[in-house]
Protein backbone atom coordinates (compact mmCIF):
# COMPACT_ATOMS: atom_id res chain seq x y z
CA UNK A 1 0.00 0.00 0.00
CA UNK A 2 2.76 2.16 0.67
CA UNK A 3 3.93 1.74 -2.81
CA UNK A 4 0.29 3.56 -3.89
CA UNK A 5 0.76 6.34 -1.88
CA UNK A 6 2.32 9.50 -3.15
CA UNK A 7 5.57 10.17 -2.52
CA UNK A 8 6.91 11.91 0.75
CA UNK A 9 3.45 11.90 2.12
CA UNK A 10 2.42 8.53 4.32
CA UNK A 11 -1.19 9.85 4.97
CA UNK A 12 -3.29 11.74 2.76
CA UNK A 13 -4.78 13.05 5.67
CA UNK A 14 -1.66 14.98 7.07
CA UNK A 15 -1.06 16.53 3.62
CA UNK A 16 -1.13 19.97 4.68
CA UNK A 17 -1.70 21.00 1.23
CA UNK A 18 -4.89 19.87 0.92
CA UNK A 19 -6.59 21.40 4.38
CA UNK A 20 -7.88 24.93 2.89
CA UNK A 21 -9.71 22.67 -0.08
CA UNK A 22 -11.37 20.36 2.89
CA UNK A 23 -11.69 23.57 5.00
CA UNK A 24 -13.21 25.63 2.32
CA UNK A 25 -15.62 22.76 1.11
CA UNK A 26 -16.72 22.02 4.92
CA UNK A 27 -17.58 25.33 5.49
CA UNK A 28 -19.70 25.76 2.45
CA UNK A 29 -21.46 22.35 3.37
CA UNK A 30 -22.37 23.37 6.73
CA UNK A 31 -24.03 26.33 6.13
CA UNK A 32 -25.62 24.74 3.18
CA UNK A 33 -27.15 21.92 5.32
CA UNK A 34 -27.86 24.08 8.24
CA UNK A 35 -29.85 26.25 6.05
CA UNK A 36 -31.89 23.74 4.58
CA UNK A 37 -32.43 22.12 7.91
CA UNK A 38 -33.15 25.07 10.35
CA UNK A 39 -35.15 26.62 7.64
CA UNK A 40 -37.06 23.82 5.87
CA UNK A 41 -36.68 20.20 7.02
CA UNK A 42 -37.19 20.83 11.12
CA UNK A 43 -39.94 22.98 11.39
CA UNK A 44 -41.67 20.91 8.89
CA UNK A 45 -41.25 17.38 11.08
CA UNK A 46 -41.92 19.98 13.97
CA UNK A 47 -45.16 21.41 12.95
CA UNK A 48 -46.08 17.75 11.99
CA UNK A 49 -45.11 16.63 15.17
CA UNK A 50 -47.32 19.24 16.75
CA UNK A 51 -50.18 18.62 14.59
CA UNK A 52 -50.35 15.04 15.60
CA UNK A 53 -50.01 15.78 19.16
CA UNK A 54 -52.64 18.53 19.08
CA UNK A 55 -54.90 15.36 17.40
CA UNK A 56 -54.01 12.98 19.85
CA UNK A 57 -54.93 15.70 22.65
CA UNK A 58 -58.45 16.60 21.54
CA UNK A 59 -59.30 12.74 20.35
CA UNK A 60 -58.67 11.76 24.21
CA UNK A 61 -60.80 14.55 25.39
CA UNK A 62 -63.36 14.09 22.84
CA UNK A 63 -63.87 9.99 24.29
CA UNK A 64 -63.58 11.03 27.78
CA UNK A 65 -66.32 13.76 26.59
CA UNK A 66 -68.45 10.60 24.77
CA UNK A 67 -67.60 8.40 27.95
CA UNK A 68 -69.27 10.88 30.47
CA UNK A 69 -72.12 11.58 28.41
CA UNK A 70 -72.24 7.75 28.24
CA UNK A 71 -72.27 7.55 32.01
CA UNK A 72 -75.11 10.21 32.13
CA UNK A 73 -77.68 8.49 29.45
CA UNK A 74 -77.21 5.13 31.55
CA UNK A 75 -78.07 7.24 35.17
CA UNK A 76 -80.93 8.80 33.26
CA UNK A 77 -82.03 5.39 32.10
CA UNK A 78 -81.80 4.17 35.14
CA UNK A 79 -83.32 6.60 37.34
CA UNK A 80 -86.31 6.88 34.53
CA UNK A 81 -86.65 2.32 35.07
CA UNK A 82 -86.92 3.20 38.83
CA UNK A 83 -89.55 5.89 38.47
CA UNK A 84 -91.57 3.99 36.24
CA UNK A 85 -91.32 0.72 38.29
CA UNK A 86 -92.47 3.09 41.57
CA UNK A 87 -95.20 4.32 39.26
CA UNK A 88 -96.27 1.13 38.57
CA UNK A 89 -96.73 -0.11 41.88
CA UNK A 90 -98.12 3.38 43.17
CA UNK A 91 -100.89 1.89 40.23
CA UNK A 92 -101.36 -1.64 41.38
CA UNK A 93 -102.00 -0.15 44.79
CA UNK A 94 -104.50 2.17 44.04
CA UNK A 95 -106.08 -0.35 42.12
CA UNK A 96 -106.44 -2.54 44.36
CA UNK A 97 -107.73 -0.03 47.33
CA UNK A 98 -110.13 0.86 44.84
CA UNK A 99 -111.10 -2.74 44.17
CA UNK A 100 -111.55 -2.77 47.67
CA UNK A 101 -113.60 0.15 48.18
CA UNK A 102 -115.88 -1.35 45.95
CA UNK A 103 -116.22 -5.08 46.46
CA UNK A 104 -116.99 -3.53 50.46
CA UNK A 105 -120.13 -0.97 49.09
CA UNK A 106 -121.14 -4.23 46.81
CA UNK A 107 -121.24 -6.51 49.85
CA UNK A 108 -122.54 -3.63 52.15
CA UNK A 109 -125.72 -3.36 49.19
CA UNK A 110 -126.37 -6.86 49.09
CA UNK A 111 -126.50 -7.57 52.87
CA UNK A 112 -129.08 -5.02 53.16
CA UNK A 113 -130.69 -6.19 50.25
CA UNK A 114 -130.96 -9.76 51.70
CA UNK A 115 -132.24 -8.27 54.91
CA UNK A 116 -134.80 -6.54 53.38
CA UNK A 117 -135.82 -9.82 51.38
CA UNK A 118 -135.90 -11.64 54.61
CA UNK A 119 -138.27 -9.07 56.36
CA UNK A 120 -140.40 -8.99 53.73
CA UNK A 121 -140.49 -12.76 53.50
CA UNK A 122 -140.94 -12.93 57.72
CA UNK A 123 -143.60 -10.30 57.18
CA UNK A 124 -145.62 -12.03 54.49
CA UNK A 125 -144.97 -15.43 55.96
CA UNK A 126 -146.86 -14.20 59.50
CA UNK A 127 -149.45 -12.60 56.98
CA UNK A 128 -150.34 -16.18 55.62
CA UNK A 129 -150.26 -17.36 58.72
CA UNK A 130 -152.56 -15.19 60.36
CA UNK A 131 -155.32 -15.33 57.24
CA UNK A 132 -154.87 -19.35 58.10
CA UNK A 133 -155.46 -18.65 61.57
CA UNK A 134 -158.72 -16.63 60.67
CA UNK A 135 -160.27 -18.99 58.37
CA UNK A 136 -159.77 -21.66 60.74
CA UNK A 137 -161.67 -20.28 62.82
CA UNK A 138 -164.51 -19.33 60.50
CA UNK A 139 -164.32 -23.10 58.57
CA UNK A 140 -164.55 -24.44 62.89
CA UNK A 141 -167.63 -22.00 63.81
CA UNK A 142 -169.35 -23.28 60.30
CA UNK A 143 -168.48 -26.66 60.99
CA UNK A 144 -169.15 -26.18 64.81
CA UNK A 145 -172.40 -24.69 64.01
CA UNK A 146 -173.40 -27.95 61.15
CA UNK A 147 -172.51 -30.41 63.80
CA UNK A 148 -175.03 -28.67 65.94
CA UNK A 149 -177.70 -28.00 63.23
CA UNK A 150 -177.26 -32.17 63.01
CA UNK A 151 -177.84 -33.01 66.52
CA UNK A 152 -181.14 -30.41 66.40
CA UNK A 153 -179.33 -28.38 69.07
CA UNK A 154 -180.25 -24.90 69.02
CA UNK A 155 -177.57 -22.56 69.88
CA UNK A 156 -177.59 -19.22 68.99
CA UNK A 157 -174.92 -18.04 66.81
CA UNK A 158 -173.03 -15.65 69.32
CA UNK A 159 -172.67 -18.37 71.83
CA UNK A 160 -170.87 -20.81 69.54
CA UNK A 161 -168.85 -18.06 67.78
CA UNK A 162 -167.24 -17.48 71.56
CA UNK A 163 -167.28 -20.91 72.41
CA UNK A 164 -164.96 -21.89 69.34
CA UNK A 165 -163.06 -18.44 69.81
CA UNK A 166 -161.95 -19.47 73.40
CA UNK A 167 -160.81 -23.49 72.33
CA UNK A 168 -159.28 -21.93 69.56
CA UNK A 169 -156.82 -20.01 71.60
CA UNK A 170 -156.12 -22.34 74.12
CA UNK A 171 -154.51 -24.96 71.62
CA UNK A 172 -152.93 -21.78 69.79
CA UNK A 173 -150.72 -20.65 72.84
CA UNK B 1 -3.95 4.63 1.36
CA UNK B 2 -5.14 5.68 -1.85
CA UNK B 3 -8.87 5.87 -1.01
CA UNK B 4 -8.03 8.51 1.40
CA UNK B 5 -6.35 11.00 -1.46
CA UNK B 6 -7.85 14.28 -2.15
CA UNK B 7 -7.78 14.23 -5.71
CA UNK B 8 -9.48 17.48 -7.93
CA UNK B 9 -12.48 16.16 -10.06
CA UNK B 10 -11.58 17.40 -13.11
CA UNK B 11 -7.64 17.05 -13.15
CA UNK B 12 -5.35 19.28 -12.03
CA UNK B 13 -4.16 20.99 -8.59
CA UNK B 14 -5.64 21.21 -5.76
CA UNK B 15 -5.92 24.99 -4.41
CA UNK B 16 -8.60 25.79 -2.04
CA UNK B 17 -11.44 26.38 -4.50
CA UNK B 18 -11.11 23.53 -6.87
CA UNK B 19 -14.09 21.15 -6.50
CA UNK B 20 -12.57 17.99 -5.22
CA UNK B 21 -13.89 14.90 -3.68
CA UNK B 22 -14.48 16.25 -1.03
CA UNK B 23 -17.31 18.83 -2.88
CA UNK B 24 -18.73 15.46 -4.24
CA UNK B 25 -19.22 13.63 -1.18
CA UNK B 26 -19.94 16.54 0.85
CA UNK B 27 -22.96 17.49 -1.68
CA UNK B 28 -24.19 13.95 -1.55
CA UNK B 29 -24.31 14.40 1.95
CA UNK B 30 -26.15 17.17 1.94
CA UNK B 31 -28.58 15.42 -0.39
CA UNK B 32 -28.79 12.53 1.34
CA UNK B 33 -30.03 14.04 4.55
CA UNK B 34 -32.40 16.35 2.48
CA UNK B 35 -33.69 13.11 1.12
CA UNK B 36 -34.39 11.48 4.35
CA UNK B 37 -35.78 14.58 5.99
CA UNK B 38 -37.40 16.41 2.79
CA UNK B 39 -38.42 14.09 0.53
CA UNK B 40 -38.79 11.33 2.91
CA UNK B 41 -40.94 13.34 5.43
CA UNK B 42 -43.01 15.11 2.19
CA UNK B 43 -45.99 13.40 3.06
CA UNK B 44 -46.50 15.66 6.68
CA UNK B 45 -49.10 12.89 6.93
CA UNK B 46 -50.53 12.27 10.61
CA UNK B 47 -50.03 8.53 10.46
CA UNK B 48 -46.46 8.78 8.79
CA UNK B 49 -44.97 6.82 6.08
CA UNK B 50 -41.90 4.59 6.78
CA UNK B 51 -39.64 7.56 5.71
CA UNK B 52 -41.86 9.95 7.43
CA UNK B 53 -41.21 7.72 10.78
CA UNK B 54 -37.81 7.58 10.10
CA UNK B 55 -37.32 11.09 9.25
CA UNK B 56 -39.25 11.90 12.74
CA UNK B 57 -37.68 9.28 14.67
CA UNK B 58 -34.37 10.98 14.18
CA UNK B 59 -35.64 14.15 14.63
CA UNK B 60 -37.21 12.98 18.09
CA UNK B 61 -33.63 11.89 18.65
CA UNK B 62 -31.78 14.24 18.63
CA UNK B 63 -34.48 16.63 20.05
CA UNK B 64 -34.44 14.48 23.01
CA UNK B 65 -30.77 14.34 23.45
CA UNK B 66 -30.27 17.92 23.55
CA UNK B 67 -33.16 18.42 26.13
CA UNK B 68 -31.56 15.40 28.48
CA UNK B 69 -28.02 15.75 28.36
CA UNK B 70 -28.06 20.16 27.90
CA UNK B 71 -31.09 21.12 29.07
CA UNK B 72 -34.12 22.69 28.15
CA UNK B 73 -32.88 26.03 27.31
CA UNK B 74 -30.09 24.76 24.63
CA UNK B 75 -33.42 23.88 22.57
CA UNK B 76 -32.04 27.18 20.87
CA UNK B 77 -29.22 25.38 19.50
CA UNK B 78 -30.80 21.85 18.59
CA UNK B 79 -30.71 22.96 14.85
CA UNK B 80 -27.25 23.41 14.80
CA UNK B 81 -26.41 20.28 16.49
CA UNK B 82 -28.85 18.32 14.25
CA UNK B 83 -26.95 19.72 11.34
CA UNK B 84 -23.82 18.51 12.85
CA UNK B 85 -25.50 14.85 13.42
CA UNK B 86 -26.68 14.88 10.28
CA UNK B 87 -23.37 15.80 8.39
CA UNK B 88 -21.20 13.05 10.71
CA UNK B 89 -24.02 10.28 10.29
CA UNK B 90 -24.25 10.81 6.10
CA UNK B 91 -21.41 11.57 5.69
CA UNK B 92 -19.68 8.27 7.66
CA UNK B 93 -22.59 5.94 5.93
CA UNK B 94 -21.68 7.06 2.42
CA UNK B 95 -17.66 6.90 3.11
CA UNK B 96 -19.35 2.98 3.38
CA UNK B 97 -20.23 2.68 -0.31
CA UNK B 98 -17.02 0.82 -2.10
CA UNK B 99 -15.02 3.42 -3.97
CA UNK B 100 -16.25 5.97 -1.99
CA UNK B 101 -14.66 9.14 -0.01
CA UNK B 102 -14.96 9.34 3.46
CA UNK B 103 -14.93 12.78 4.50
CA UNK B 104 -14.99 12.58 7.95
CA UNK B 105 -12.07 10.47 8.23
CA UNK B 106 -9.95 13.47 7.17
CA UNK B 107 -8.49 15.00 10.50
CA UNK B 108 -8.47 18.89 8.66
CA UNK B 109 -13.04 18.45 8.51
CA UNK B 110 -13.26 16.89 12.16
CA UNK B 111 -11.14 19.21 13.95
CA UNK B 112 -13.22 22.39 12.31
CA UNK B 113 -15.91 20.45 13.36
CA UNK B 114 -14.65 19.92 16.83
CA UNK B 115 -13.09 23.39 17.08
CA UNK B 116 -15.92 25.12 15.96
CA UNK B 117 -18.00 23.25 18.69
CA UNK B 118 -14.58 24.32 21.35
CA UNK B 119 -14.61 27.81 20.44
CA UNK B 120 -18.76 28.55 20.44
CA UNK B 121 -19.33 26.76 23.53
CA UNK B 122 -16.25 28.43 25.05
CA UNK B 123 -17.50 31.91 24.06
CA UNK B 124 -21.01 31.10 24.52
CA UNK B 125 -19.75 30.40 28.53
CA UNK B 126 -18.63 33.67 28.99
CA UNK B 127 -21.16 35.24 27.26
CA UNK B 128 -23.99 34.28 29.50
CA UNK B 129 -21.99 33.00 32.63
CA UNK B 130 -18.79 36.01 32.78
CA UNK B 131 -16.51 34.84 34.73
CA UNK B 132 -18.24 32.39 36.84
CA UNK B 133 -17.30 30.25 33.30
CA UNK B 134 -14.30 29.49 35.00
CA UNK B 135 -15.65 28.59 38.09
CA UNK B 136 -16.13 25.07 35.89
CA UNK B 137 -12.15 24.82 36.50
CA UNK B 138 -12.84 25.37 40.29
CA UNK B 139 -13.81 22.17 41.83
CA UNK B 140 -15.75 23.80 44.80
CA UNK B 141 -16.44 20.40 46.29
CA UNK B 142 -12.77 19.54 46.63
CA UNK B 143 -10.79 20.43 49.48
CA UNK B 144 -9.11 23.75 49.60
CA UNK B 145 -5.68 22.39 48.68
CA UNK B 146 -6.42 20.23 46.30
CA UNK B 147 -8.71 22.60 44.33
CA UNK B 148 -5.26 24.20 42.14
CA UNK B 149 -4.27 20.97 40.99
CA UNK B 150 -7.77 19.88 40.01
CA UNK B 151 -7.81 23.26 38.52
CA UNK B 152 -4.57 22.06 36.36
CA UNK B 153 -5.97 18.88 35.15
CA UNK B 154 -9.58 20.49 34.47
CA UNK B 155 -7.79 23.47 32.45
CA UNK B 156 -5.57 20.69 30.18
CA UNK B 157 -8.63 18.18 30.26
CA UNK B 158 -10.81 20.82 28.73
CA UNK B 159 -8.37 22.03 25.86
CA UNK B 160 -7.93 18.40 24.91
CA UNK B 161 -11.61 18.16 24.62
CA UNK B 162 -11.65 19.53 21.15
CA UNK B 163 -8.64 17.22 19.74
CA UNK B 164 -9.98 14.15 21.56
CA UNK B 165 -13.08 15.13 19.78
CA UNK B 166 -12.16 15.36 16.55
CA UNK B 167 -9.82 12.51 16.55
CA UNK B 168 -11.94 10.08 17.90
CA UNK B 169 -14.06 10.30 14.84
CA UNK B 170 -11.47 10.62 12.17
CA UNK B 171 -9.28 7.90 13.65
CA UNK B 172 -12.48 5.58 13.96
CA UNK B 173 -13.51 6.33 10.50
CA UNK B 174 -10.16 5.74 9.07
CA UNK B 175 -8.86 2.81 10.90
CA UNK B 176 -12.00 0.74 9.81
CA UNK B 177 -11.35 2.11 6.42
CA UNK B 178 -7.80 0.61 6.38
CA UNK B 179 -8.27 -2.21 8.41
CA UNK B 180 -11.19 -3.54 5.43
CA UNK B 181 -8.70 -2.86 2.80
CA UNK B 182 -5.48 -4.67 4.69
CA UNK B 183 -8.14 -7.56 4.42
CA UNK B 184 -8.88 -7.15 1.11
CA UNK B 185 -5.33 -7.29 0.16
CA UNK B 186 -5.31 -10.67 1.90
CA UNK B 187 -8.14 -11.98 -0.18
CA UNK B 188 -5.71 -12.55 -3.15
CA UNK B 189 -2.74 -13.17 -1.82
CA UNK B 190 -3.81 -16.15 0.23
CA UNK B 191 -5.21 -17.89 -3.26
CA UNK B 192 -7.45 -20.97 -2.08
CA UNK B 193 -8.45 -19.52 0.96
CA UNK B 194 -9.70 -16.33 -0.03
CA UNK B 195 -12.83 -17.04 1.55
CA UNK B 196 -11.31 -16.27 5.43
CA UNK B 197 -10.77 -12.31 4.06
CA UNK B 198 -14.18 -12.36 2.36
CA UNK B 199 -16.10 -13.45 5.48
CA UNK B 200 -13.72 -11.20 7.91
CA UNK B 201 -14.60 -8.89 5.47
CA UNK B 202 -18.15 -9.43 5.26
CA UNK B 203 -17.68 -9.24 9.32
CA UNK B 204 -16.10 -6.10 9.29
CA UNK B 205 -18.35 -4.33 6.76
CA UNK B 206 -21.09 -4.78 9.09
CA UNK B 207 -19.02 -3.32 12.56
CA UNK B 208 -18.13 -0.73 10.50
CA UNK B 209 -22.09 -0.19 9.57
CA UNK B 210 -22.29 0.07 13.96
CA UNK B 211 -19.42 2.34 14.46
CA UNK B 212 -20.68 5.15 11.50
CA UNK B 213 -24.05 5.73 13.63
CA UNK B 214 -22.36 5.43 16.98
CA UNK B 215 -19.34 7.54 16.00
CA UNK B 216 -22.01 10.46 14.77
CA UNK B 217 -24.20 9.44 17.88
CA UNK B 218 -21.04 9.90 20.41
CA UNK B 219 -20.03 13.34 18.13
CA UNK B 220 -23.19 14.42 18.65
CA UNK B 221 -23.53 13.68 22.13
CA UNK B 222 -20.33 14.96 23.52
CA UNK B 223 -21.48 18.19 21.76
CA UNK B 224 -24.16 18.43 23.89
CA UNK B 225 -22.52 17.69 27.09
CA UNK B 226 -19.68 21.10 26.23
CA UNK B 227 -22.94 22.33 25.48
CA UNK B 228 -24.12 21.81 28.91
CA UNK B 229 -21.31 22.67 30.62
CA UNK B 230 -21.32 26.08 29.05
CA UNK B 231 -24.87 27.14 30.38
CA UNK B 232 -24.54 25.80 33.66
CA UNK B 233 -20.89 25.94 34.70
CA UNK B 234 -21.27 24.59 37.96
CA UNK B 235 -20.54 21.14 38.98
Amino acid sequence: MEETAAPGTGMPQLDVTTFSNQIFWLVVTMVVLYYVMSRVALPRIAAVLADRRGTITSDIAAAEEFKLKAQQAEEAYKKAEAEARAEANRIVEAAKAEMQAELDTQIAKADAEIAAKAAESERRIREIRDSAMELVADVSKDITSDILGVFDTKADARTVNAAVSNRLKGSAS
Amino acid sequence: MDQFEVKALFGGDVSWYTPTNVTLWMALTVLAASALMIYGARGRALVPSRAQSAAEMTYGFIYNMVKDVAGHDAIRFFPYIFTLFMFVLFANLLGLIPFAFTTTSHIAVTAVLAFTVFLSVTTLGFILNGSKFLGLFWVSSAPLALRPVLALIELISYFARPISHSIRLAGAMMAGHAVAKVFAGFASALGAAFFVPVLAVTALYALELLVAVIQAYVFTILTCVYLRDALHPSH
